[in-house]
């Protein structure tokens, strides 16, 4: 191995993005079981904690721009950083869906929710198996299993429609509870963009194995 | 950036006859990391690294002002003991200068000319780590008589940095030290700088601006003789602080 050193600051790279991943994914997490307990101080904290994936991020491009500027990468190692400060666009966004979801737990208060929560926390599930199974395939530079991840937005778009019309259908019954159910809503749509945004970050795997840009699946919302 | 310097020059005025080659060069070098100078062609760069070493006094004409700290030490005393400097401060070349003598003996030259050891036991043992040290002792402990003029240029600059070493020098200056590599050996010899700056301080001189920001952690500038911008290597070519600098290294003059 020629350019060791390199290598090395490559590796780190990809330990920065794992490490980031794994912040995102313990936000929703938190932002979910917050949401379960109605627990609004634990709410403020995510809130606060979103300032360290921001801060993450920023540390993160900081050592691509550097080795952009210093290691004149070429070929799948300028591919890869590329991808990485793409991949860390999409991961800080999600870090701020999760913070959307603690603001709105400050919202809903101690009011209990309008219909025992079933469909949103599946939804939360998926996701992160998502977000954790796009780490995997980054790491083993898997296009295949990048692409099969994509698949599973259909299920997380099909719960979100699901979570939308039982909330459509109970407003209508329940004009007093608009509020509550529009609220719920809200919860539901941050963790479909997540979503969303995972098939983002699997696009730039396809894109750092195989060099080209491939639209995946078109989520339905 | 706050460090103690190993290396300081304050108000450095050179002249080479009435020529100024630097204006008053203030430059703090850090211990154990690799410093480059870069800077167009005749800048001053080298002229600044053989300061360091005194080398310049060789050059008839010179004229020295101000100061030059190692490690606290203002070499342009008149009582400076420039064998003992030189040997603090190892300098190696652009092209590999290997003596016309086997690989042994090239090694054990410093060592006798500086009386630093006579039992060959020790001698031995000095080779074989300064060897191990340039990566060169697996692929030459069986062929240490082998003249060193028959290896490869870039086992002759390994050669060269060994014999530089086996003195346990401080310091070491490199001015151009790949100039007549090719890309291959070139980022060998760079990997070897990452290794070399666990225990020495590294002082590289290069027109090659790729090489100054893959393989320094520290670069100073030079322009017409003036340190133009010194700093951590990933702020000078991601976002220099002095328009000069940036024009240099983004290519709009040099």
């Amino acid at each position: 191995m020629v350019r060791e050193g390199f290598v090395k600051y490559m590796k780190e790279l990809e330990k920065e993005l794992s490490e980031m991943n794994q912040m995102v994914i313990t936000a929703i997490q938190r932002s979910i079981e917050a949401l379960k307990k109605r627990d609004i101080e634990e709410a403020k904290k995510i809130i606060a904690d979103d300032l360290l994936v921001n801060k993450k991020r920023w540390d993160i491009e900081d050592k691509c721009i550097n080795l952009i500027a210093t290691q004149q990468p070429v070929a799948s190692d300028l591919r890869e950083i590329i991808a990485v400060l793409n991949m860390i666009t999409d991961l800080e966004r999600m870090g701020d869906h999760a913070e959307g979801i603690a603001k709105i737990v400050i919202l809903i208060g101690d009011e209990p929710p309008v219909k025992p929560l079933e469909n949103i926390p599946k939804m939360a599930e998926i996701t992160i198996q998502m977000l954790k199974m796009s780490l995997e395939s980054f790491i083993n530079r898997d296009a295949q299993a990048a692409k099969a991840i994509c698949e599973e937005d259909d299920k997380v778009d099909a719960l979100y429609d699901k979570v939308y019309q039982e909330c459509l259908a109970h407003m209508i019954k329940e004009p007093k509870d608009i509020t509550k159910a529009t609220h719920l809503i809200w919860v539901a749509h941050n963790i479909e963009r997540t979503a969303d945004r995972v098939t983002n970050i699997c696009e730039r795997i396809v894109f750092l194995v195989k060099g080209s840009m491939q639209e995946m699946r078109i989520s339905s919302y | 950036m706050e460090f103690t310097p190993v290396i300081e020059t304050k108000n450095l005025n050179l002249y080479y006859g009435d020529f100024r080659a630097l204006k008053n060069v203030n430059i703090k070098i850090p211990g154990r990391n690799v410093t480059a100078i870069i800077g167009p062609s005749g800048c001053g760069k080298s002229t600044l690294l053989r300061c360091f070493n005194r080398m310049n006094d060789l050059l008839e004409n010179i004229r020295m002002e101000g100061q030059i700290l190692i490690e606290g030490e203002n070499i342009l005393a008149e009582t400076t003991d420039l064998i003992a400097l030189r040997k603090k401060v190892g300098m190696v070349f652009q092209r590999p200068n290997v003596f016309n003598l086997s690989i042994y003996d090239n090694l054990r030259f410093g060592l006798r000319i500086h009386r630093l050891m006579s039992k060959k036991s020790d001698i031995n043992e000095a080779v074989e780590n300064a060897l191990e040290h340039v990566g060169l002792w697996k692929e030459l402990k069986d062929k240490l008589r082998k003249n060193a003029r028959s290896l490869t240029l870039e086992q002759q600059q390994r050669l060269c940095i060994a014999r530089v070493i086996i003195l346990k020098p401080d310091i070491v200056l490199l001015d151009e030290p790949c100039s007549a590599l090719d890309p291959i050996a070139t980022l060998k010899i760079e990997e070897l700088l990452q290794i070399l700056k666990q225990d020495y301080t590294i002082v590289i001189v290069t027109h090659n601006m790729q090489q100054a920001a893959r393989a320094s952690d520290y670069t100073g500038f030079v322009h017409l003789g003036e340190l133009v911008e010194f700093g951590f290597t990933g702020q000078i070519f991601a976002n220099p602080k002095e328009k000069l600098t940036e024009n240099y290294i983004s290519g709009r003059f040099g």
